[in-house]
């Protein structure tokens, strides 16, 4: 029993020889927009919490906020939150037991990138 | 004593020792975020960039000051129990308690920060709206 014979197995893979798939990297990126959106979150209640204290700090808020940094900040939390959004109606449709076929998967991740940036177009063309 | 065998107290808790507890409240914030995000995104999207008094303005009347709390409150819970899973999927032992401690510590205060925000803003616009009478 020592000496058990040794079982050629394939290994799982590697992530430095992991060929992505758009599968995947939509699926990180679901999780990485999710947790990127807090940087968003308190900047946007840090100048609600300046408007309701002072004119003084208001100022100071909301230049931070209107400031180049406050609109890539801004920005990309709008795309995050569109695109985090869509992931999410994805995860709705596969739990109902649906869209596993490869296809399916590949359109629904698609939908999710291109459906991402239109709405975050759209959103800065209206608001 | 326990009516209940061991077996039966068990069945359906699984690794989490809370079942799905935990996946369907995910779920179920989802959804109701899915209804609140686009409105709250088009009320705060409307009101950033404009002068402190239009900002208290906005937020002191009741659409936009409840669907904030709402909206606030849900989406971090939601985000709590999200990153709790980020962490729980790379950390272990002391490390992952710690940071889920401080994930919710960190969404609990921003929660508490913009309901107090709000409540302030609320009050200024009433006295405000009184004064302008």
């Amino acid at each position: 029993m020592a000496e058990a014979k040794r079982v050629e197995r394939p290994l799982s893979p590697h992530l430095q020889i992991y060929r992505p798939q758009l599968t995947s990297v939509t699926s990180i990126l679901t999780r990485i927009t999710g947790n990127a959106l807090i940087v968003g979150v308190v900047l946007a209640v840090w100048w609600l919490l300046a408007a309701a204290t002072s004119p003084a700090y208001f100022q100071t808020a909301n230049a931070v906020a209107t400031s180049w940094f406050g609109d890539l900040v801004f920005t990309g939390s709008l795309w995050a939150v569109w695109y985090h959004y869509l992931a999410g109606l994805r995860h709705l449709i596969w739990d109902s037991g649906k869209g596993f076929d490869i296809p399916t998967a590949e359109k629904l991740g698609w939908a999710c990138i291109i459906g991402s940036v239109v709405l975050t177009l759209i959103t800065i063309v209206l608001v | 004593m326990r009516y209940l065998t061991a077996r039966k107290r068990a069945e359906g808790k699984g690794a989490s020792h809370t079942g799905t507890e935990h996946h369907w409240y995910m779920t179920a914030s989802a959804v109701a975020l899915a209804f609140m995000v686009p409105v709250f995104l088009f009320v705060f999207g409307r009101a950033l960039g404009q002068s402190q008094e239009m900002v208290i303005e906005t937020f002191s009347r009741p659409f936009p000051a409840i669907l904030t709390a709402l909206t606030v409150i849900v989406a971090m819970r939601h985000f709590a129990k999200g990153a709790q899973m980020m962490i729980e999927d790379y950390a272990r032992g002391t490390m992952r308690k710690g940071l889920v401690i401080l994930t919710f510590s960190i969404s609990y205060a921003v929660t508490a920060v913009a309901l107090y925000a709000l409540a302030k803003m609320t009050i200024i616009g009433f006295i405000l709206g009184a004064m302008a009478h």
